[in-house]
């Protein structure tokens, strides 16, 4: 190997193996925006921004930013050949209705039965949810990536403290440590980053954490 | 419709108003509508819209001179003034998710009461709301919302009222366009009747009541 990558390379890079060909997918702010720049070569695959756009592309060169084009936090995207673009109601439509195939988002936390909590501390930050609670109750598939430990304190935690943004557990959290899934409602190790241990992936996760016998670690 | 110029329209808006607003984080937001709000110094709104935006910029602006009384939206974290007003307590806020809160604006303007979504089932979002079992799935009821006035963005207009939009400045804008007794419309272009071809026509003609002159 010999190449370094930081954390939200690390994680970006293995979210993006779990592109399929096809998939109409939205990536929430934050780390998962990185992975449309990992798309697996020769797979082609529908990204939403929920502001009313399927295919949007790369972030436009300066200067060939367009004003009305813009993704869910504002900034300027472009839109491939091929795009189109709907009002709100449409775009939750897609969302709640089971059409989007996969989102990827952030997380403050997620418990050991795989619930998450990404969207305020109480007293502290209270954002609003913005369209998250729709994403995680109606996406086929819920993929988080975040950074294992925050402030010295594992996020994968026993049970969530935060307000939960859905009662739907998500399928998938990837974290710059591991991949951990939740198959019959219990966390489950399934992958290790390069140069990570098993022991060190359990001595940074507060939830009871299954660890089969043998340990892949990630194909990055 | 009746054209009129941005003064006579936001002369109509009484103090204490509801209304909804067009646009996401600024995008498809009619911005000349707002100055005039900040202008002429409305106050005590209820707004209703997807975000605060930023200040300085769409919403941001009434936010920015305290203009709004009470806010229903589902993000403001991109706005610390918005933030600041609503822990101080001088801006009610009621935060909703997004989808939800496209359905019951939709509903508004579709005659329905309201609609039963599974977003929010099992969070804070549930408190004080029915909750109704429908084939072994558990859904919560949002009611439906309308307001006083919708402010709503368009690319093109024409004189009849038709409307069309742009890229990613469609947004709310179409279904706020069905839930407003009074609808008062900016254009980028305001175009001759025709020029927008029918199949082209996202919000028809007689649902606009004011179209504002451009220039």
């Amino acid at each position: 190997m010999g190449e370094i990558m930081d954390a939200q390379t690390i994680i970006a890079r293995r979210v993006a193996l779990e592109l399929r060909q096809g998939m109409l997918v939205n990536l929430g702010i934050g780390i998962p925006t990185l992975i449309a720049n990992y798309v697996p070569e020769g797979l082609h695959v529908f990204f939403q921004s929920e502001n009313g756009l399927i295919g949007t592309g790369p972030i436009p060169e300066q200067g060939l930013e367009h004003p009305l084009l813009t993704d869910a936090g504002g900034r300027p995207i472009s839109a491939l050949p091929g795009a189109c673009t709907f009002d709100s109601a449409t775009s939750f439509g897609l969302i709640r209705g089971g059409h989007v195939d996969m989102t990827v988002l952030g997380g403050l936390q997620v418990d050991g039965e795989g619930h998450l909590a990404n969207w305020m501390i109480p007293g502290k930050m209270v954002p609003g949810m913005g369209g998250a609670m729709d994403l995680v109750t109606g996406a086929r598939r819920v993929v988080v990536a975040m950074q294992h430990v925050a402030k010295g304190k594992s996020k994968i935690v026993k049970k969530c403290t935060l307000p939960l943004t859905s009662a739907r557990v998500i399928d998938l959290v990837v974290t710059e440590m591991a991949v951990i899934g939740f198959p019959g409602g219990r966390a489950t190790l399934i992958e290790t980053a390069p140069g990570v241990s098993v022991a060190d992936v359990v001595s940074n996760t507060e939830a009871e954490l299954i660890v089969p016998a043998a340990v892949p670690a990630m194909a990055i | 419709m009746k054209v009129v110029s941005v003064e006579h329209a936001v002369a109509m808006i009484p103090d204490g108003a509801s209304i909804m607003i067009g646009g996401f984080m600024g995008v498809g937001a009619p911005e000349r509508l707002l100055d005039e709000l900040a202008r002429q110094g409305k106050s005590g709104l209820t707004v209703i819209a997807n975000d605060a935006c930023l200040p300085g910029k769409g919403i941001g602006k009434l936010v920015d001179s305290a203009q709004i009384a009470r806010l229903t939206a589902s993000h403001i974290g991109l706005n610390p003034i918005a933030q600041q007003q609503m822990m101080a307590e001088k801006m009610a806020v009621d935060l909703v998710p997004q989808g939800t809160l496209a359905e019951r604006i939709r509903a508004g303007g579709c005659g329905l009461g309201g609609v039963l979504t599974p977003t929010g089932v099992g969070t804070v979002v549930e408190a004080g709301k029915r909750k109704i079992d429908l084939d072994g799935k558990s859904y919560l009821l949002e009611t439906a919302l309308r307001a006083d006035f919708a402010l709503i963005h368009s690319f093109l207009a024409d004189y009849q009222g038709n409307l069309s939009y742009a890229l990613t400045a469609r947004n709310f804008n179409p279904v706020m366009a069905m839930a407003a007794d009074t609808v008062i419309v900016t254009a980028e272009n305001i175009v001759p009747v025709g020029v927008i071809a029918p199949d082209h026509v996202v919000t028809p003609g007689p649902l606009v009541d004011y179209l504002v002159a451009n220039g």
